[in-house]
C-alpha cells in the first residue's frame, strides 16, 4: 500500500490532478479487469464462437450454405421489413418527438407512456396481440368473413388480392415496426426538450412558416439525434425475433427472416448454415456499430 | 410605430399571468419592463409578440391604430431578441441575419444580391464587419446577442422586443452592449420594448420605465418619475436599495402597519447633532471601497439596522470605526400607510416634523 501511496504522488506530481480524486491503483486495475473480462466473456466470446462454428467446414462450406437460396430470401425479407419499418418509424418519431417536447396538450404523459409500451410488454405478447388483431380467427379476419361489412368495396379487394397480415410479410413489418417504434422517440425527445422552441419561435417571428422552421431549425439541430435513433432502431429491426416469430408462421423461402431462419437450421442441426446466417446478422450489427461509431465522432469533431 | 394594449389577461391553468394589463407605447420610444421573476413581464412581452395569445375574449392589441390581436407572429412585424440569442447554431452569421429575408415567399424576396447587401450593411451597423462566415459558437455573447439584434433588423419590423437581452452576458460586457444598444435605438428610432428584473438597467437604458408586479403594472413613468415617486411600497423596495421602518406614528387615521422607507443616500450620519430628529446609532460597518462608502448601523433604542450611503470624501472626513457612536439624520422620506402614502422631504437643519417624529416614531 505505502509503495502504492508513493506511486500516486508521484504520477499526481506529473499530472495536475490532486491525488483525492484518484482512486487506488489496485481498485483501478480490478475494475478495470473486471470490465474487460465481462465484455469478453459475454461479448466477444459468443461473436468469436459465431464465425469460428460458421468456417468450422472451411470456407468452402461456408460460401455453399450462405447461397441457400432459402437463406438468401430471407435476408432480402430483413432488408425490406427493416426498409419499411425504419422509415416508418422515423417519421413517427419525429411527429411525436416534436409534439411532446415543443408543445403542452392534455394527455401529454399518456402519450409519453404509450410511446414506451412496446418496451414495457414482452414482444411475445406484441406478436400475440397482432395475432389477435389481425389472424384468420381476429377482427380482420371476421372482416374477411362478414357477410354484410363496412366498405364492401374494399372487403371484395382485399379478398380478390387474398391479402393476409398475419403469416405474411404485413404482419412482420407490423410487429417490427411496433416493437421497434419508441427507439427513435426516445432518442429526440429529451433532446428536443433540452433545446427548447426559442430557435422556433425566433424563426416564427421572421416570418417563416410551420414547414420552413422544421426543414430549416429543428431538423437540422436534431439530425445527429436522429441519425443514431435510426441507427439502433435499424439494429434492432433487422435482430428483431420474438415478435416476429410469432406472426411469421415459419414459412421458408416466404416469411422467414434472418433470425428465424437461424432457429429453423440450428433446431435441425445444420450448424454451419445456422451460424452462416448467424454470422451474416452479426457482421449487421458490426456495420451498425461502426456507423453509430461514426456518427459519434463527426457529432464531437463538431462540436469540438 | 406606437403600441396600444387594452385589458390583457392571461392565465396558465390556476396562475394569472396577467390580470388586466393595459399600457400605451408612444412611436420611437425605449420602454423598460420592468419587474421580479414571475411578475408576467416576460408573458406580456410575448403576447405583444404574437408568441402567446391573451385568454379569449380578453384583450386587444393594436400597433399604430391597427389591431393586430388575432395576427401570428410572423405577420405582425415584429422583431424579438431572445435571453440566450436563439441564434440558428448550424448556419453562419451572415445566413442568421439573412434568415427572415430568405424564407419569404419567392414573390416577395429580395434577390441574392438584394441580401446580400442588406446583410453587410447591418453588420457594418452592429460594427461585426468580418464575421459574416462565423458560426455563432465562434462568438463571444455580447457579439451573439448584436447578430441576434441584427437578425431581427434585418425584415425592418415596426417593433422591436427583448427579452432580457443582457441578462446572459457577464458584467462589463452587459454595461457595454447597455450604452450601445440605447445609442442604436435612437439612431434607427424604431419603438423598443425591453424586458429586465435589473433596475439600474431600465433605469439607465428606459424612456420610460413601466413596473410589474403579481400580474399587474404597478407605475409607468420616466426613469426619475418612478425612482423619485414610487407609487407603491413594492416599487419603491424594489428600485434601489432602501432602509425599512416599522413605525407606530402616522398622520393618517389607519391601520398601525405603517412603513416608512429612507433611501441609504438619505441618511446623514454626524458625530454631533443637538436638534431634535436626529437618531442614536452605533457603527457596525464600513464599507469603504467601491465608489461610494457605506455604512452599516444599528439604532441604539431598538436594534435596527440602517445602511447608509455617503460620498468617500464625507466618509474620510467622519473618521468613524465599527463601534463608534453616531447619529442619523434622514433628509428624505417616505411613508405608506395601508392604502394610501405621503412623503416629505427632511431637511437636515429646519425639519418639519408633520410626517413623523423620528426621534420618538420611527
Amino acid at each position: 500500500m505505502a509503495s502504492a501511496v508513493s506511486s500516486l504522488s508521484r504520477s499526481a506530481g506529473s499530472t495536475t490532478r490532486p491525488l483525492a480524486t484518484r482512486d487506488a491503483l489496485w481498485l483501478r486495475y480490478t475494475l478495470t479487469a473486471v470490465a474487460l473480462g465481462f465484455l469478453a466473456l459475454f461479448l466477444v466470446l459468443p461473436l468469436v464462437a459465431v464465425f469460428a462454428e460458421a468456417f468450422r467446414r472451411g470456407i468452402g462450406a461456408y460460401f455453399a450454405a450462405l447461397n441457400d437460396p432459402d437463406g438468401l430470401h430471407a435476408l432480402k425479407l430483413t432488408l425490406l421489413t427493416a426498409g419499411l419499418a425504419v422509415p416508418a418509424n422515423l417519421v413517427f418519431g419525429v411527429a411525436a418527438a416534436w409534439c411532446i417536447a415543443k408543445f403542452t396538450f392534455p394527455g401529454k404523459s399518456l402519450l409519453i407512456t404509450l410511446i414506451d409500451l412496446p418496451f414495457a410488454v414482452s414482444p411475445v405478447i406484441s406478436g400475440l396481440i397482432y395475432v389477435l388483431l389481425f389472424g384468420a380467427q381476429g377482427w380482420y379476419g371476421h372482416y374477411l368473413d362478414a357477410e354484410q361489412p363496412w366498405l364492401p368495396g374494399l372487403q371484395a379487394w382485399l379478398i380478390e388480392q387474398d391479402f393476409k397480415i398475419i403469416f405474411a410479410v404485413p404482419g412482420i413489418v407490423l410487429a417490427t415496426t411496433f416493437v421497434t417504434f419508441p427507439f427513435i422517440a426516445r432518442e429526440l425527445i429529451p433532446l428536443m426538450q433540452t433545446q427548447g422552441n426559442d430557435e422556433e419561435y425566433a424563426a416564427i417571428t421572421l416570418g417563416a412558416n410551420g414547414w420552413q422552421t422544421f426543414w430549416k431549425v429543428t431538423l437540422p439541430n436534431i439530425k445527429w439525434g436522429l441519425f443514431y435513433g435510426v441507427i439502433l432502431c435499424n439494429a434492432r429491426a433487422m435482430g428483431e425475433f420474438g415478435a416476429v416469430s410469432v406472426v411469421s408462421g415459419h414459412i421458408r423461402g416466404e416469411t422467414n427472416t434472418l433470425p428465424l431462419h437461424v432457429e429453423i437450421l440450428y433446431n435441425e442441426y445444420q450448424f454451419v448454415g445456422a451460424f452462416a446466417a448467424a454470422s451474416i446478422l452479426a457482421l449487421l450489427a458490426l456495420v451498425t456499430l461502426v456507423l453509430k461509431s461514426l456518427v459519434e465522432w463527426a457529432h464531437a469533431r463538431r462540436h469540438a | 410605430m406606437s403600441i396600444l394594449a387594452r385589458n390583457l389577461t392571461k392565465t396558465f391553468g390556476a396562475y394569472t399571468a396577467l390580470a388586466d394589463v393595459s399600457l400605451e407605447i408612444p412611436t420611437g420610444k425605449l420602454v423598460a419592463l420592468l419587474g421580479p421573476s414571475g411578475s408576467g413581464k416576460t408573458t406580456l412581452l410575448r403576447i405583444i409578440a404574437g408568441l402567446e395569445f391573451a385568454d379569449p375574449g380578453s384583450g386587444r392589441i393594436d400597433f399604430h391604430g391597427a389591431d393586430v390581436t388575432d395576427v401570428p407572429a410572423g405577420k405582425r412585424g415584429v422583431g424579438f431578441v431572445f435571453q440566450h440569442y436563439a441564434l440558428f447554431k448550424h448556419m453562419t452569421v451572415a445566413e442568421n441575419i439573412a434568415f427572415g429575408l430568405t424564407v419569404r415567399p419567392r414573390r416577395e424576396r429580395p434577390d441574392r444580391a438584394a441580401i446580400d447587401a442588406r446583410v453587410k450593411e447591418l453588420l457594418k451597423l452592429i460594427q461585426l464587419d468580418d464575421l459574416g462566415a462565423r458560426y455563432p459558437a465562434q462568438l463571444s455573447g455580447g457579439q451573439r446577442q448584436r447578430i441576434a439584434l441584427a437578425r431581427a433588423l434585418a425584415v425592418q419590423p415596426k417593433v422591436l422586443l427583448l427579452d432580457e437581452p443582457f441578462g446572459a452576458l457577464d458584467a462589463r460586457v452587459r454595461k457595454e452592449l447597455r450604452r450601445w444598444l440605447r445609442h442604436f435605438q435612437r439612431e434607427i428610432g424604431v419603438t423598443t420594448l425591453f424586458v429586465t428584473h435589473d433596475q439600474e438597467e431600465a433605469l439607465e437604458l428606459a424612456d420610460e420605465v413601466i413596473v410589474m408586479n403579481n400580474a399587474k403594472i404597478e407605475q409607468v413613468g420616466t426613469p426619475q418619475e418612478v425612482y423619485d415617486r414610487p407609487a407603491s411600497p413594492f416599487v419603491i423596495e424594489f428600485l434601489g436599495n432602501v432602509n425599512r421602518f416599522a413605525t407606530k406614528a402616522h398622520p393618517l387615521p389607519g391601520a398601525g402597519s405603517d412603513v416608512l422607507y429612507v433611501r441609504p443616500h438619505d441618511v446623514d450620519i454626524l458625530r454631533e447633532y443637538h436638534g431634535e430628529h436626529g437618531v442614536r446609532v452605533r457603527v457596525q460597518h464600513v464599507f469603504s471601497a467601491g465608489n461610494t462608502g457605506r455604512v452599516a448601523l444599528v439604532r441604539e433604542d431598538n436594534g435596527d439596522a440602517i445602511d447608509a450611503e455617503l460620498s468617500r470624501v464625507r466618509l474620510a472626513e467622519l473618521h468613524l470605526v465599527a463601534g463608534d457612536e453616531a447619529w442619523v439624520v434622514f433628509r428624505h422620506i417616505r411613508l405608506f400607510p395601508a392604502g394610501a402614502f405621503t412623503e416629505r422631504d427632511v431637511a437636515t437643519e429646519d425639519a418639519t416634523p408633520a410626517v413623523a417624529d423620528p426621534g420618538q416614531g420611527i
